[in-house]
């Protein structure tokens, strides 16, 4: 009962399924780990959900379908299956649907396999709900739905000679509402916009979006920091917002040069980042994600929302310019209270209910975020747990 | 878990111009962070190399630090001063706090005018911790190794191992370095010691594993083996035995 649930904020897992095994590579004599790298719902269309799910080379539909339901009364068969003897039957009735316990049925509708040597690092779904792509580290393919031994390769930057590599792609994303153009992001910290339009192959890009680098925070591992684990278009398409180490930035599709808006997430972590790179920290992936809205207007995309460390996650309200800093953990708050707002001493004296830099664990970290397409819930994943949370307005 | 926040008293000069910066005691040189940043990133990447699947992205920034590093050293012209301190002292206790690292460029011109000095190490510990006001994760307790092979390498391992092994890879890495001029990062790695690939694929059985997988951007590693190394490596047949077993363990 779905209003129940809300104000009790109570949720019951739906349904689990595996979606992938591990396999060998015998060619390679590796083995492929079943571990999902990431989830894409199709919109719905009928009363069944689709998504796509991959790991780092196959990639799977899957339709998620209930069953509350079920016929009963055949004059053919018994409740159980059995035909039963057509001599027997002397009176016919019509069948009828008779109520059951909610089934959930996750079944594979399709497996895109073969196509990616590097590993899956993104899938996104066209508007034009046919085709998808999935990028790898050095290539983007474009597939469609329908079809499972076919694709096309959209983007190649592997090098001639594996020795000049120097940049990998990161991530990837189709725009929402131009069915031909999609970003692509590099761990150079580059975006490129390209248009399918313009070539089969789109080895040049349509725009490239750089922000040059402040020569004041130069160090060893500016590189690093500015490798991009995420894009995210926003509802209209007219932004996107990329995730590096450090910051959040938003882009205005119009501008190459430089983000419209630039967001801290833990700039406290500059002066440590050698120790995070010694304990390889400085290698992890956050991603990030908009509000839900149910309409593609612009002036709906307020706010931005990405992960921490120490169960911390970040929101920032792009109006107001006022961010939150909350956390997701179990010791800290009950169930159904108010979240308390947490702060993070950078340096100097800590005050009360402040933790400082040195304090945090770094093991707790939250990389992935989602919000809910149309309403104020929220859900936030931890190491062991998926905690959700909701506007308490609701 | 890679040691870390050990401060290195430095003699021969380093004393008295640390003792001049404000009166903070024993902050590493530049130069010798530096190093302690290269040294860490080639460790990195040999230990990512031992991996069937490495993590493409992961290397190439690795890599890429490796790269800029080099380059900023030959632009010092201390390369050369390398070679002659790395051998019996390339030890992983260098592997110290680097806040200076994260500092801008134009702060390290003053420290640079004065040239490296890589005189002997003091392996005591000798400044105070608590003064410590250098950005190192100095909290144990906060920052427990990540699930992370190099990590688990390193804990199961002893000390004494741990470092006869790598130093001798990273001695050795020195010493081919000594007869080249390293204009790049692939000069850097086409004659390192690859006797550890060999030793991989010994223990694995398997010989496409270095050429192929992901990590190609190394797979200059796979070139003719040094057959002086080879002896070397049969004797530590037995410690890599050791940590790939471990490695399949974990």
């Amino acid at each position: 009962n779905k209003t129940q649930s809300h104000s009790r904020g109570e949720y019951n897992v739906y349904s689990t399924f595996q979606s992938h095994e591990p396999e060998f590579d015998y060619l390679k004599s590796l083995e492929i780990e079943e571990k999902i790298n990431k989830i894409r719902w199709l919109p719905q269309k009928n009363a069944a959900q689709f998504l796509l799910s991959t790991n780092d080379k196959t990639i799977k539909l899957w339709k998620i379908s209930e069953r509350d339901k079920r016929p009963e009364g055949y004059n053919l068969k018994e409740e159980d299956g059995r035909y039963r003897d057509p001599t027997t039957v002397t009176t016919l009735r019509v069948p009828v649907f008779r109520p059951m316990d909610l089934m959930v049925e996750a079944s594979p509708r399709r497996i895109f396999a073969n196509a990616h040597t590097y590993h899956i690092n993104s899938i996104s779904i066209n508007s034009d709900y046919e085709t998808y792509l999935s990028a790898d580290d050095l290539r983007i393919n474009l597939w469609h739905l329908e079809i499972t031994d076919r694709s096309f390769n959209i983007v190649d930057i592997k090098p001639a000679n594996m020795e000049e590599l120097t940049e990998v792609i990161t991530a990837a994303e189709f725009h929402p509402n131009s069915c031909s153009t999609f970003v692509y992001s590099s761990s150079k910290g580059t975006i490129r916009l390209c248009d399918m339009r313009a070539s089969a192959l789109c080895d040049r890009h349509s725009k490239l979006f750089e922000e040059p680098e402040d020569p004041s925070n130069r160090s060893f591992f500016s590189e690093i920091i500015s490798s991009i684990s995420d894009v995210k278009f926003s509802h209209s398409g007219r932004y996107m917002m990329t995730r590096d180490y450090l910051s959040v930035k938003i882009w205005d599709l119009n501008m190459e040069n430089r983000p419209v808006e630039t967001y801290q997430v833990h700039e406290y972590l500059r002066s440590k980042l050698c120790s995070l790179y010694e304990n390889d920290c400085i290698f992890d992936k956050f991603e990030c994600c908009w509000n839900g809205s149910d309409r593609q207007v612009e002036f709906l995309s307020l706010i931005v929302m990405t992960g921490s460390y120490n169960n911390f996650f970040r929101m920032f309200d792009r109006n107001t310019k006022r961010d939150i800093t909350l956390e997701a953990s179990r010791e800290n708050n009950k169930p159904r209270t108010v979240l308390k707002p947490r702060k993070v001493c950078a340096s100097g004296k800590r005050k009360k209910d402040e933790i400082s830099v040195d304090s945090l664990d770094f093991n707790k970290k939250i990389l992935h975020t989602a919000w809910h397409p149309k309403e104020n819930i929220i859900a936030v994943a931890t190491t062991n747990n998926l905690y959700i949370f909701q506007d308490k307005m609701n | 878990m890679f040691v870390r926040g050990l401060k290195r008293k430095c003699f021969d000069g380093e004393e008295d111009i640390e003792g001049t910066l404000a009166g903070i005691k024993a902050i590493p040189s530049y130069n010798l962070q530096r190093q302690s940043l290269l040294d860490m990133s080639l460790v990195k990447l040999q230990l990512c190399h031992m991996l069937v699947e490495p993590n493409l992205c992961r290397s190439v920034l690795i890599a890429n630090t490796v790269r800029q590093i080099q380059e900023e050293m030959t632009q010092d012209g201390t390369w050369q001063m390398i070679n002659t301190q790395s051998t019996g002292q390339a030890s992983l206790d260098r592997l110290v706090s680097t806040d200076i690292l994260c500092r801008s460029s134009r702060d390290h011109q003053a420290e640079e005018k004065h040239g490296p000095a890589y005189g002997t190490f003091n392996k005591d510990f000798e400044s105070d911790q608590a003064q410590d006001n250098s950005e190192t994760m100095s909290t144990a307790s906060a920052v427990q190794p990540p699930r992370n092979l190099q990590s688990n390498v390193w804990e199961m391992e002893s000390p004494q191992e741990n470092k006869g092994n790598f130093q001798k890879s990273l001695d050795q890495i020195f010493e081919t370095l000594e007869n080249k001029s390293p204009n790049t990062v692939e000069d850097l790695f086409s004659e390192v010691d690859s006797s550890y690939y060999d030793l991989d694929t010994m223990l694995t059985g398997m010989m496409s594993n270095t050429k192929m997988g992901h990590c190609d951007s190394l797979e200059t590693f796979s070139s003719p083996t040094n057959t002086a190394s080879n002896s070397n490596c049969k004797s530590d047949l037995n410690d890599l035995d050791h940590i790939v077993e471990i490695l399949v363990e974990s």
